[in-house]
């Protein structure tokens, strides 16, 4: 029974995991094909998209779109946040759903709708558009981070700071932000993940000039799959990795402080002393 | 219950109000307004839509229908929209065509001729009629055909021929798909989610990564990875005719069989979340008790665990079931002709052939069904404790 258990796990842990492990190293083969074994170790197909210029102007795209999409919904996303904590708020709970609600609505029925609207105000294939499409569905995850934050501040600290004189904006400045700050960070890095790896709205608000990595992927993986690819995809997971290592150090962040909030505290307790 | 706390978190969260007002709900609403309105012929004969919304469908219309019908194809200048008008009635009345014609080159040279005079075909009520049915700025047809039904030349709503569309398959074929992916889901990831609770320290934390590390990696990126796997000379096949269990590549790629398998890989952290989350709440020695009064494991399982994680699987089930249906990148990456889902035929009418009234129907179809779904899950999430 324990074995049986044991097996099965392994099993689902292989199924879940190993397709991305096959993908990474294929990222450097030297062959024209995507297949193993890899002949020889090579860095041909990264050279390969950063001299061929469709690619280049995707990865700039992206670079772009994702950094806006990110300043845009966590503005916006954090603002709601805060809002959403007050008490007596009317609607509130069906302000939160119509908040969590772009993550649900299928893309392709978002995409249609953008594209009519946009197309109608002739915006259609622009910057905007795109930026605006990929915040409306990074929004959600900012929201929800956020506000995962906000529930474990403590207003007493707030309340503290208020009796103490400190304007409103001072106290959001210098107590309750920082203390939201994991939270904010780790909305703004899964915003920028939601961007990166969007292609459906993509398809219908972006022109040929705002074709993003992700889109480019996805129409190369339909014509034919070329190790390209495999380099392409190499670089969205090390994006991935390098926004979850930059969320582990924002967590680590507060402890950091609290650790020299603490020292701060016993140093002062000394000078009393 | 002071105003002003109230007033400053609506200034907060109206930017993000206003936003999605804009950006969100607008595009919604394009998309239902789209499916149902049909604004080709009110929009060109204004004056003979509303006149002839009056008029009882018995006999001839009153003078005054004729008079407007006279006045908006005098006033109309867009040859273009009038064209698309002809060609509506038309297709519900032959002969409109060269009687339009007609009409339009008499009213050029005698404005006040009566329409009887111009053609005799004016003094038939059939025509009058394939008006009347067509003046209206709404419409159902587009809903109606986007699940193979149509109106008759008697207004009834019947079943159009058989062959003459595939909407209705492709809704059934997403629906199947979607219950065989939220299936599989299952099979896999209810004993996952049990194990994964079940075990502590380092174990629990290897199942618990292995299954968020997917969710964290990008959806395309891991289609991808499918596709390399599956594709004919893919490790897959090499590894079963290195194996010796075929001889020749098997088809794995470009049919039902890797989109159900691909999905199920990419939504099955979906099943397996919401079900350990409800299992952590359980007693872990509500089975060990279960085997103490002499139940069998069997018995127990279906008598206590599965009951008590009910409310997860149903959870489980329907974030899986309502995700798959709206899926588009899998099936089109990885399906074949055969395998498309109802969001590439909305992408097809939408981008491919700018049909963008079916567009709009099929995903208000999906857009409802969808919701639904998501309405039923809510309620699930915020009363614990009712189900199971």
């Amino acid at each position: 029974m324990k074995a049986a258990k044991a097996l099965y796990a392994t099993l689902i842990v292989i199924f879940l995991v190993a397709p991305l492990l096959v993908i990474l190293p294929l990222a450097f083969t030297s062959s024209a094909f995507l297949t193993y074994p890899i002949p020889a170790f090579s860095f041909r197909w990264f050279s390969e998209l950063a001299n061929n210029a469709t690619w280049n102007r995707a990865i700039l795209n992206s670079a772009i779109i994702a950094s806006s999409t990110t300043v845009l919904a966590t503005l916006l996303g954090t603002l709601a946040a805060l809002g959403l904590r007050s008490r007596d708020l009317y609607l509130k709970n069906q302000l939160r759903t119509l908040f969590l609600l772009p993550m649900v609505v299928p893309a392709v029925v978002l995409g249609v709708g953008m594209q009519a609207m946009f197309v109608r105000l002739g915006i259609n294939s622009t910057y905007f558009s795109v930026i605006v499409a990929h915040s409306v569905i990074a929004l959600p995850f900012v929201v929800i981070s956020v506000s995962g934050a906000l529930a474990g501040v403590d207003r007493r600290v707030e309340r503290a700071a208020e009796s103490l004189g400190a304007s409103p904006w001072r106290v959001f400045r210098l107590v309750t932000l920082p203390l939201a700050m994991p939270g904010v960070l780790s909305g703004a890095a899964l915003a920028f993940a939601t961007s990166l790896d969007e292609v459906v709205l993509t398809l219908f608000v972006a022109g040929p000039n705002q074709r993003t990595l992700a889109r480019q992927m996805f129409s190369t993986l339909r014509e034919n799959i070329s190790p390209a690819i495999a380099s392409a995809a190499f670089i969205i997971i090390m994006g991935t990795i390098v926004i979850a290592a930059a969320l582990l150090l924002a967590r680590l962040a507060p402890a950091r402080q609290k650790a020299r909030a603490k020292k701060a505290a016993a140093l002062a307790q000394d000078t009393v002393s | 219950m002071s105003r002003a706390p109230q007033l400053k978190a609506l200034v907060l969260i109206a930017p993000l109000l206003v936003f999605l007002g804009v950006f969100f709900v607008w595009p919604l609403v394009t998309v239902i307004s789209q499916a149902i309105s049909d604004p080709a012929i009110s929009r060109v004969l204004p004056r003979t839509a509303s006149a002839i919304s009056g008029w009882n469908g018995q006999g001839l219309p009153g003078a005054e229908v004729q008079a407007a019908l006279r006045a908006d194809m005098a006033a109309n200048t867009d040859e273009m929209a009038m064209g698309d008008v002809i060609r509506r009635l038309n297709a519900s009345k032959s002969g409109f065509r060269s009687l339009m014609g007609k009409t339009v080159t008499a009213l050029k040279e005698s404005p006040d001729k009566p329409l009887a005079e111009i053609d005799k075909r004016w003094g038939d009520t059939a025509y009058w009629l394939a008006i009347r049915e067509n003046a209206s700025p709404y419409t159902d047809a587009y809903l109606l055909e986007s699940v193979d039904l149509e109106r008759g030349s008697d207004g009834s709503i019947q079943a159009k021929p058989a062959g003459s569309s595939a909407n209705g398959a492709i809704i059934l074929r997403t629906l199947w798909t979607g219950a065989l992916v939220t299936l599989c889901c299952l099979l896999i990831g209810l004993p996952y989610a049990m194990v994964t609770a079940s075990v502590t320290g380092w174990k629990r934390a290897l199942l618990l990564g292995a299954v968020l590390l997917p969710l964290w990696t990008s959806l395309l990126v891991r289609t991808a990875a499918w596709m390399i796997l599956l594709q004919e000379n893919g490790l897959i096949n090499q590894a079963l005719m290195g194996l010796g269990l075929t001889n020749a590549p098997l088809a794995l790629i470009y049919n039902r069989f890797g989109v159900v398998l691909a999905m199920t890989h990419v939504l099955l952290p979906f099943m397996v979340l919401p079900i350990y989350s409800v299992l952590l709440t359980v007693p872990g020695n509500l089975m060990g008790a279960a085997a103490s009064l002499g139940a069998h494991p069997v018995r127990a399982f279906l008598r206590v665990l599965l009951p008590l994680s009910l409310r997860g699987v149903i959870s489980g089930m329907l974030l899986v079931f309502m995700s798959a249906i709206g899926y588009y990148i899998t099936p089109a990456l990885i399906g074949g002709a055969t395998d498309q889902m109802i969001s590439s035929v909305i992408a097809f009418y939408a981008t491919g052939s700018a049909n963008w009234s079916m567009a709009a129907a099929l995903g208000l179809i999906l857009l409802v069904l969808t919701l639904v779904l998501y309405a039923l899950y809510n309620r699930l999430s915020r009363e614990p404790g009712q189900m199971g």
